[in-house]
């Protein structure tokens, strides 16, 4: 199952020509820009990991390309988004998040649900990923 | 965007260019009379440019006809004594391959070797990281490059920095242009023990020395962009300056002369702070007379403070 997070989810993946264009109108607008990356696809889990220090001083795309090859060497088989800070007065918030890179299989999640007093019921999703410890995820 | 005019991706292929148009479109032209104006002396650098930039504008046009897809190496070096003007053409090449669409952005990163080199295990990667990523786009110029290697000690963090470098001018060609700057005996040393980086450098370019006429030239320029003025008097004193200037200790070209103007014009303002009774005009304050230079210790054999 595709994991539909973030902007350009619905489109085919980008290449890194376009990851590199669409970084490039970030840093034009001066926000900076961050790599995370994740094995637990969960929509609720904010928390990624983080790939190196936002990158503040870069004025070309290239080196956002540069960084996710470098980390796809390593993490190539998880999730990895690219995240736009906007830290103008009034912004303060990630204005463009989108995913860079994602796993070869998607394996998606679980439906549960919950029989709760007055016979309704509680739904909750589960990756798939995360029946398995950390790192041997994907 | 920007990035689409940038080389290395797909472009139309046209059956004719238009080298005149080309170069008359590019800017480069007003790139290279300006340097022609504003740098005195310096033929040899300039031919070399000249010649580079002609390169650059037929690899292009070859590009537009399709005869070439692979990225033109442009690392380059720029050796020679100090003061010749190493960094000031660094920054009209970045203009230049900006221009030219052989790199994006066209700013210059100018670090030396404490810029590059941690100090400690594992600081060396990511700061050199940190720098490249910082030019891409751009230029990195590296002065005095030689210092990144140290044979004298062989746990020295330079030669990791240098190993990335090597690695990055090879795969991200088309990201970065890295020029190499030193004095030029040292530089021939350095890309002796490097061979290395001899091999991914594709234009040396070596800086001459400034005949003395040329300094004087420099300086009267230096002083008239300040709006200072000399005296018939001062230029003779400072033609003598410079002739005796050359012989002594620590010549830097273009820069010592800098210098010994610089305090050419602290002895001028105590002068006239000193002479002066009553009302200045305009005049007096900027005119530099034969003995604020005669003063100077460089008449006396002395070196004058570099």
């Amino acid at each position: 199952m595709r994991v539909t997070q973030g902007a350009f989810s619905f489109l085919p993946d980008l290449t890194d020509q376009q990851i590199h264009t669409q970084v490039q109108y970030c840093i034009d607008n001066d926000w900076a820009v961050s790599l995370e990356y994740t094995d637990d696809p969960h929509p609720r889990n904010t928390y990624w990991e983080m790939w190196g220090h936002p990158m503040f001083d870069n004025p070309d795309a290239a080196a956002v390309v540069y960084e996710l090859n470098e980390c796809r060497k390593i993490h190539g088989g998880k999730y990895i988004r690219i995240m736009a800070f906007d830290s103008t007065a009034g912004w303060e918030s990630v204005r463009l998040s989108f995913i860079a890179n994602r796993p070869k299989t998607e394996k998606g999640f679980r439906l549960s649900r919950e029989e709760i007093r007055g016979r309704s019921v509680r739904y909750s999703i589960t990756p798939y990923s995360t029946d398995l410890p950390e790192g041997e995820r994907y | 965007m920007c990035s689409e005019e940038v080389l290395g991706e797909e472009q139309e292929i046209v059956e004719e260019v238009d080298l005149a148009k080309d170069f008359k479109e590019s800017g480069v032209g007003e790139i290279l009379d300006e340097l022609d104006t504003s740098l005195t002396g310096l033929e040899p650098v300039k031919t070399r440019i000249r010649e580079t930039a002609a390169l650059l504008i037929v690899d292009k046009a070859r590009r537009k006809l399709g005869l070439v897809n692979e990225p033109l190496t442009l690392h380059m070096s720029f050796s020679g004594n100090p003061g010749t003007g190493k960094t000031t053409l660094a920054l009209k090449m970045a203009d230049l391959l900006h221009k030219l669409g052989f790199v994006r952005k066209g700013h210059l990163v100018s670090v030396t070797r404490d810029d590059l080199v941690g100090q400690y295990i594992g600081h060396t990667a990511p700061k050199t990281k940190e720098v490249l990523k910082k030019a891409m786009g751009g230029v990195l110029f590296i002065d005095e490059a030689y210092y990144l290697y140290r044979p004298e000690n062989e746990r020295d963090y330079g030669q990791e920095a240098i190993e990335i470098l090597l690695q990055v001018m090879e795969n991200n060609r088309d990201d970065l242009v890295v020029i190499l700057a030193g004095y030029k005996d040292k530089m021939a040393k350095f890309f002796e023990s490097n061979p290395g980086f001899r091999s991914r450098i594709a234009h040396h370019i070596e800086f001459p020395d400034y005949t003395s006429d040329e300094l004087l030239e420099i300086a009267q320029k230096t002083l008239k962009e300040q709006h200072y003025k000399l005296t018939p008097q001062a230029i003779v004193a400072l033609s003598d300056y410079i002739r005796l200037r050359r012989d002594q200790a620590h010549f830097a070209n273009a820069r010592s002369i800098r210098n010994a103007l610089d305090r050419a014009r602290l002895r001028h303002a105590n002068r006239i702070f000193n002479e002066s009774i009553g009302l200045l005009n305009a005049d007096q304050l900027s005119t530099i007379d034969d003995v604020d230079i005669l003063s100077s210790r460089v008449f006396k054999g002395g070196i004058d403070n570099f």
